[in-house]
Formats: structure tokens, sequence, C-alpha cells
């Protein structure tokens, strides 16, 4: 079974972004994980200037060439700052090696500066990725919710839209997305509660899960529980480990000539 | 149900797999063939309803099938009916009950120190059903951990040559119903209680959120607490554990139903063990904890 992680991040220890890479990397082989998306450099920022996540971005491709087979990256955006985040996706994923879009908490993700944001990705084939999460106690300033999320996908009907975490409050995040046909649903980096992929099978259909794992905050193995223990067909499982991903992927690692 | 047969790795598979994914960078992929089959102690399992989801495996007969099914020789029961109900007396002996009917399960009954005489609870416990240990909830019972009770709890289980696990949490804070919010358990307190009552077994469950942080889990050490490993996270988050606290502690807990068993059981294969540390945390502090 081919497993691509969707959602993953530098691991915490190591002075360069290579030796974090290549730890990320060691554990992933011992979990027979093919290929991890990597996005975000470190220390990480929630609300980045420019020059901030130009630098982490310039972390994430400083190792793509060393590992071209492993690593698919994403460039991290800052909706804030509308004009530079249009360059830095053009510089990593036009003219770079890049592949999806990062789109994190300094900006609720139903604002119109999102809009242009995602509009140029998908004219650039890249797959978007946005943090979401719903939280009792309240969520940080700008973090989109499954429903900014879901307005966000609304209007862009034609192109597919990850909606990361899945929310977090997941029964609540699944109910938000069902009826948008281009979501997709990002298992990653919450606690291994079961019940989880099974409700989004059930909601959404299989063809629109997706594992991650937010590794390295997370671990590979309470991620991959999600499915392996899920109570669901084995072609569904096989559809979230990989072929979803890959599907969604293949125009883009076919245009840039990335072999998979 | 479903059993996705995941078994523990062979030292030789993971060095060669490593070599291979670093190196060449070639498609790697979990070779189940070259792995082997160890039996687990888990410490941190649960029956009956989880109160705001229903599990697919909360049924006794389920619960076993899938625990057997991956190696598991026995496991340490509680039921969740003692989160909230105040028939604690009735919670119990429905799960030594159960206990009878399914060897694989060890019970360890919940003691409420809310309640009026709970003492009896834990009398009950140790005399009628025979458990070898209790767990608490202090944080759905509503007391801390420098409750004058719960001292007198650490006496009265030694008395009885009862073991103590505490339960820190069981759900994350962020994801809660709003209207059944409950912060994970302060442990600041447990190193004071521990030193006035000398011998007492106590393990933590379900502690990686534990409020007062790390700084009280190394102070912890020295009083012989022990630990599960059903939340801990991050890459071989095994291995970062070992490197802070000693391997004689650490116990393997799955806290199914709520997680997907496998989430602990891959935990296994994540983290570079030796066979030694394997062994340690799979039985052999389990074993000890519990025995002693």
């Amino acid at each position: 079974m081919r497993i691509w992680d969707l959602h993953t991040h530098f691991a915490s220890t190591g002075l360069t972004a290579e030796q974090r890479a290549e730890k990320l990397l060691r554990v992933a082989d011992r979990m027979g994980i093919e290929r991890l998306c990597l996005y975000m450099g470190f220390p990480w920022s929630q609300d980045p200037a420019p020059d901030k996540f130009r630098a982490e971005n310039d972390q994430v491709l400083s190792v793509l060439p060393k590992w071209p087979d492993r690593l698919l990256g994403f460039v991290y955006l800052n909706p804030k700052h509308v004009e530079e985040s249009l360059a830095e996706l053009d510089r990593c994923v036009k003219d770079g090696p890049m592949v999806g879009v990062k789109l994190w908490v300094a900006q609720h993700c139903n604002t119109p500066e999102v809009d242009r944001l995602v509009e140029r990705a998908h004219e650039l084939q890249a797959l978007v990725f946005q943090h979401t999460w719903l939280k009792v106690m309240a969520n940080y300033p700008g973090e989109s919710t499954p429903l900014d999320f879901a307005e966000l996908a609304q209007r862009h009907s034609g192109m597919p839209l990850v909606c990361g975490h899945t929310g977090g409050d997941w029964e609540q995040g699944i109910r938000a997305i069902a009826p948008l046909k281009n979501t997709f649903a990002d298992l990653a980096g919450s606690d291994p509660v079961a019940g989880y992929t099974e409700m989004a099978v059930r909601e959404l259909g299989a063809g629109r899960v997706l594992y991650g794992s937010d590794a390295s905050g997370r671990s590979f193995a309470s991620q991959l529980a999600k499915v392996h223990g899920a109570d669901i067909p084995a072609e569904a499982k096989k559809l979230i480990f990989g072929e979803n991903l890959i599907r969604l992927l293949t125009p883009i690692l076919k245009a840039k000539g990335i072999k998979f | 149900m479903r059993d996705s047969s995941i078994t523990l790795p062979r030292r030789d598979f993971l060095r060669g797999a490593l070599a291979a994914g670093l190196l060449t960078g070639t498609r790697i992929h979990a070779a189940q063939t070259a792995e082997r089959r160890t039996s687990l102690i888990d410490t941190n399992a649960w029956l009956d309803q989880w109160p705001v989801r229903r599990l697919t495996l909360e049924t006794p007969a389920a619960l076993a099938a899938k625990l057997t099914q991956n190696g598991v020789t026995r496991a340490w029961v509680s039921s969740f009916d003692g989160m909230l109900h105040k028939d604690i007396g009735g919670v119990n002996a429905r799960l030594a009950e159960t206990g009878q009917r399914f060897p694989i399960f060890e019970p360890i009954g919940i003691v409420n120190l809310s309640l009026p005489r709970w003492e009896a609870d834990v009398a009950a416990c140790a005399t009628q059903h025979r458990m070898r240990g209790l767990r608490l909830l202090p944080g759905y019972h509503g007391y801390k951990l420098d409750d004058p009770r719960f001292a007198e709890l650490l006496k009265l289980a030694g008395s009885h040559r009862l073991a103590v696990q505490i339960v820190v949490s069981l759900e994350d804070e962020r994801t809660q119903n709003p209207l059944l919010r409950v912060p994970p358990v302060d442990i600041a307190p447990l190193p004071r209680a521990l030193e006035a009552t000398p011998g007492a077994r106590v393990m933590i469950l379900n502690w990686p959120h534990v409020a007062a942080g790390k700084p009280v889990l190394l102070t912890l050490q020295k009083t012989g607490v022990y630990l599960d490993i059903a939340m801990i996270e991050g890459i071989a988050g095994l291995e970062a554990t070992l490197a802070e606290l000693p391997v004689d502690r650490l116990c393997f807990g799955s806290y199914a139903p709520v997680f997907y068993f496998e989430s602990a059981k891959l935990k296994l294969r994540e983290s570079e063990l030796t066979d030694a540390q394997l062994d340690a945390i799979t039985q052999a502090n389990a074993q000890r904890f519990l025995g002693a």
C-alpha cells in the first residue's frame, strides 16, 4: 500500500534544515511512508512578514533537491501580504519545485485576500491546504474554522481545497464541508480518536479523505492508526493513504516532470 | 471489525529499511513478514459507553477480540460508567463480573473521592472483587491532588495492597463538549503526597497534557511513579521520552477503545528500541507495578 503523507513539518531537533529533514525521513521510513509533503520552516511564525515566510520557504527549498523522490514542498504564504505572497507563489511554484500552498492562522480564510491566492494557485495547479480548527475555548484571532473554510470552498467550487485537521473537532468539521464536493478532509494533527475516519468515509466518501500526520509535532504512529485502525474496507484505506493525494497532485507533478 | 495485523519490528529489518530509504531514496514498505509478534500488557483500557460518542469496541466481547488479535495478553480495564455515575459500587460490581467472563481483562475499580463513604468502595474492590488496582478521575470527580482525601486514599490503597492509576485527561481540551469541559489534572501536588505515603504504587495515565509540565514529571521519577504511553506524541516519541525518563517506569497503554488501538502499538515501531526496552515497556514494568 502506498502511503503519502499530506502534512509534515521539519523535525524539532537538528541544527540545519537538512538534519531535521533527515530525522523526519528516518522515522517515516520505519513506518513505511513513501512521500511527505513538507511545509513551513523553523522557528514557526503564526503571522509571518514577507521576509519571514520567504526564509521559511527557503528552508524547505533547500532540502527538496536531496530527496526529490521523497519530499514534496508546499509554499507557506500569509494573506495579510497579498502582493508579496503572490510573488512568493510564483517563486516557489511557478518557477520552483513546490507543488502546493499552505495557509495557516494569520488570517481567516473567508476574506477576499485569500481568494486571490487560491485563484493563482489554481492557475498553477497547486494544491491548497488551509489549516482549520474549532476550539471550544476560542481560536487564535486569525484562525479559520471549518465554517470559514466552507465559505471559501463555495466561492471556488471548481478547485480542490483541503480542510486542514478537518477542523480539529472533526465531527463538526465533517458536517461543515460535507456538501461541498471540492473539499477534502485532512486527518492530521489531532488525537487518534476512534470513529473519526469511519465518519469521514461515511459522510464524504473515501475519495475525499486524505491521510496526513502533522509530524513532527504529532507521531506518525498515532496518525497512521486513524487509517490502519478504522473499520473501513481495504480499498478505502488505499485511497486515503495515498491514491487520493496522488490523484490531486498528478497534474502538477506531471507538469513539473516529478516522477511518482 | 478488521484486524490490521500490525506487528512489531525486528531490529535488522529496521536498519535495512533505514539504509535503503535514506541512501537510495527508494520506496519503503513495511515488511510485515519480517516482523515478530510480542505479547502486550495494556495498562490503559476501558469498557462501557464513552458519554459523547458510540465506540465500535465498547462491548467487552468486541474489545477482548481486538486486543487478543493484536497480541494483548492482559488488559487493565475500568468502566466509563465511573466518570459520571454515582452508584460506583454498582459500576465496580459489573466490572468484576465482566472480568470473570473475559479472562483477558484485569478489572481496575473506580473510586470517586467526592462521594460519601468512598472508603467502602476501596474495601469492596480489594476484598469483595479481589481487584489489584484502583483508577481515579480527579478531573471528573472534582478534587485536586493536594486534597486530604487523596492522601487518605493512598494510605488506604496501600493497606489493601492496591495499586493506583491517576487519569490526567480523557479528551483533548479543545474538542470537549462545551457542557462537559474538564481540564487536565494538575499533578504538581503529587510528589509531596507521595513523600507522605512511602511505598504507594502510582501510575499516571494520559499524562502528556499535564498542567505542571515536565519538571514535575522529572521530580516524580524519584518517587517511583509509572507512566503509560497512550498520549505520547511527536515523531519517535518513545525514544524522546526515554531520553529524559527511565525505561523502568514506562508502560504500554492504548486508551482503547477511545483511541484506535493501533496508535499505541505503532509507537513501538516508530521508535528504535532495544529488545530490553521493548520488553520493559510492553510487559515487565506493568507486571512489576501490579504485582509488587
